[in-house]
């Protein structure tokens, strides 16, 4: 990845109808990034990614590429390819006439489309289906497809639109890996569309939350489950307790009537905020060494952890922990400093999206 | 031992099959009232038609009636019925598939109203159809009152291969219409998008992504007005006059002058057509698109 701007989307606004899908957004993508819009069904991440491939118009706003403005190019001139959400293979003919439409387009010689059909299917670990016709092909294999037929155009960014969410888990998981390694060793740009949080946080190098139209956050994977800047994202990453609480002072936040030391500055005194706590951060100790104490009132085995859930302060509290407490026995909750994470309640406009609607 | 290991065999798959011949018996039981339609309306009369073609008055088999084609009345009227369908086949083509294109293209509300007005006129009975364009385009007909009125030459179309053609164009129009269109709406809109994205143009994309897909409905549609044209003799006969003679005429003659064999006989030539054109629908329409207008 490099720090140059390969994509700016300046000042989107998208609307159907009625419906503003997108308001206002600005984004850039940077040369050789794993880029995923993330958020859930009716966020304007597919809006937005088609709008990059040329399927859609904004209604204000530029596209920009490589310094120049394709906002009104339409999508067979621009330098780069899409691949479905379903596929969209083209059922009447072969998987190496799919392979080599892009090619046949720009009129490139047979040896040339023979040897980059050969290329694709290795890439994409299919050798040998040239001659097969899409319909005999499981679910992953169609997708490899497309995304073959899609590379050996060799665009400079590869859009991806949910490419996954037809698979199943197994496959899916699978596929992540194929995707990384795909990304290494072709050096170009994915621009990753999902719901999916997990796939998210292990494919990115950088993962944009949206809702609503806005964008919530962008960061690294890291950075967006560690330190998510709204209770929107906290609650669509991972599991997480969040709770309205008041920053006291610099370094000391009152959580339901206690004090918890934190590592936060800059909130002011007195001022009410959303403390966000992963449940694996939380600490179950014997009652009389925990910050505050409560009673376990149910638990769950998932296999690497056990969840519990923990009522104190007349809160439920979702607990991952390795250690096995019975329901009903009393313990001490305990929070290391470090891991309370502050944020800052909604004020302007865009910041309402971040609100989780219950 | 190999018998009654053979004995235990069948007597321990006696219920599955028990169980099998139940559940055949309730599927036959529902089809039987079509079975018996079926036998008595469509098998028993081809039967028939068979057996009077390939037979002369004496009940004795001869190749006669359907050697009769190559007389020089007969022939003329297959050829010109063949001519005049190919034509009423093409025409409904070109308009239908442009109209097909553009009804799938705007996603308006209003598109269901639209399909609605062109299966509307098959609500009327066809016979009445054939009729008022009998009376729209005589001599002093609706259409010629309304030249004469405008003080514009009149028109002589009818009783003319033209006014046959237009019969048969208005009639069967929706046949080629609904299956072009079923198929294209079936059409993923991400399988265009993939083409544009490959770098395919407009018409790039439409010859060789949009065509060759939407190929079933155009041959199902070319079948359902070329069949019925080829051998209506009711068009021919409101529209055409005494002059113009298809062999639907010819084969209709025969039967009401009482030559059973001869009409017959005619009439397993023109099923060599039909056939083979429902053996090109069998090939090409898989998915059944024009049976569901029927």
């Amino acid at each position: 990845m490099t720090d140059n701007k390969l994509i700016d989307l300046v000042n989107i606004t998208k609307s159907f109808g009625d419906t503003v899908v997108l308001d206002e957004l600005n984004l850039y993508i940077r040369e050789n990034e794993f880029l995923t819009l993330l958020g859930p069904s009716g966020c304007g991440k597919t809006t937005t990614l088609r709008i990059i491939g040329g399927f859609e118009t904004p209604n204000k706003g530029q596209v920009i590429f490589e310094g120049k403005d394709i906002t009104k190019l339409p999508s067979n001139e621009r330098q780069l390819n899409t691949v479905f959400q379903k596929y969209a293979l083209f059922n009447h003919m072969t998987i190496s006439e799919n392979i080599a439409f892009g090619l046949k387009i720009k009129k490139k010689s047979k040896i040339y489309i023979q040897d980059k059909i050969k290329y694709a299917l290795k890439l994409v670990n299919l050798d040998g289906f040239e001659n097969r016709m899409p319909d005999s092909l499981s679910g992953g294999q169609q997708q490899r497809i497309a995304i073959a037929r899609a590379i050996v155009n060799e665009p400079k960014v590869l859009l991806l639109d949910e490419p996954l969410g037809a698979l199943d888990l197994k496959l899916r998981q699978d596929m992540q890996y194929e995707l990384i390694r795909l990304k290494n060793e072709l050096g170009i740009t994915f621009v990753y569309v999902t719901h999916d949080q997990e796939e998210a946080l292990t494919m990115s190098d950088t993962i944009v939350v949206m809702n609503q139209g806005y964008i919530q956050q962008v960061g690294t994977p890291e950075d967006i489950y560690n330190e998510p800047k709204n209770a929107f994202v906290a609650d669509f990453i991972g599991d997480s307790n969040i709770i309205p609480s008041l920053m006291v002072e610099d370094k000391l936040v009152n959580i339901l009537g206690v004090n918890f030391p934190c590592v936060d500055i800059g909130f002011g005194r007195n001022k009410p905020v959303d403390v966000v706590i992963r449940p694996e951060d939380i600490d179950l100790v014997k009652p009389e060494h925990g910050i505050v104490t409560g009673r376990v009132t149910s638990l769950l085995f998932k296999g690497v952890h056990y969840e519990m859930e923990v009522t104190a302060n007349g809160r439920e509290w979702l607990v991952h922990s390795t250690d096995l407490f019975p329901v009903g026995s009393e313990v001490g909750i305990h929070v290391d400093p470090y891991d309370i994470q502050i944020m800052n309640k909604p004020e302007s406009e865009d910041e309402e999206a971040a609100l989780i609607v219950e | 031992m190999a018998v009654s290991d053979k004995f235990k065999q069948l007597t321990e798959k006696k219920p599955e099959i028990g169980l099998l011949f139940s559940r055949v018996n309730k599927v036959k039981w529902l089809s039987f009232p079509y079975i018996l339609w079926m036998i008595g309306f469509i098998l028993i009369p081809l039967i028939m038609i068979l057996y009077y073609g390939l037979t002369n008055g004496e009940n004795s088999f001869t190749f006669e009636n359907i050697s009769l084609i190559a007389n020089p009345v007969n022939r003329g009227a297959l050829l010109l019925a063949l001519e005049l369908s190919v034509f009423s086949t093409l025409i409904c083509l070109l308009l239908a598939y442009p109209l097909a294109i553009i009804l799938n293209n705007t996603k308006l509300k209003s598109n269901s109203f639209i399909v609605l007005i062109i299966i509307l006129p098959m609500w009327m009975n066809f016979l009445l159809r054939t009729i008022a364009w009998q009376n729209i385009l005589e001599r002093t007909g609706v259409l010629n009152t309304i030249l004469n009125f405008l003080h514009l030459p009149t028109l002589n179309i009818i009783n003319t291969p033209a006014a046959i053609i237009l019969g048969m164009v208005y009639n069967f129009l929706p046949f080629m219409v609904l299956p072009i269109y079923n198929v294209l709406i079936k059409i993923d809109k991400d399988v265009v998008n993939a083409a544009r994205d490959l770098g395919a143009n407009g018409g790039q994309t439409f010859l060789k992504i949009i065509l060759p897909l939407s190929l079933p409905g155009v041959i199902s549609g070319i079948t359902m007005v070329f069949v019925p044209s080829l051998t209506t003799f009711v068009i021919s006969t409101i529209l055409g006059g005494s002059k113009i003679v298809l062999i639907g005429n010819v084969i209709e003659q025969q039967f009401r002058l009482g030559n059973w064999n001869t009409g017959s006989g005619l009439s397993l030539v023109l099923m060599v057509f039909i056939l083979f054109s429902m053996a090109i629908i069998s090939k090409y329409d898989k998915e059944g698109e024009g049976s569901n207008i029927w």
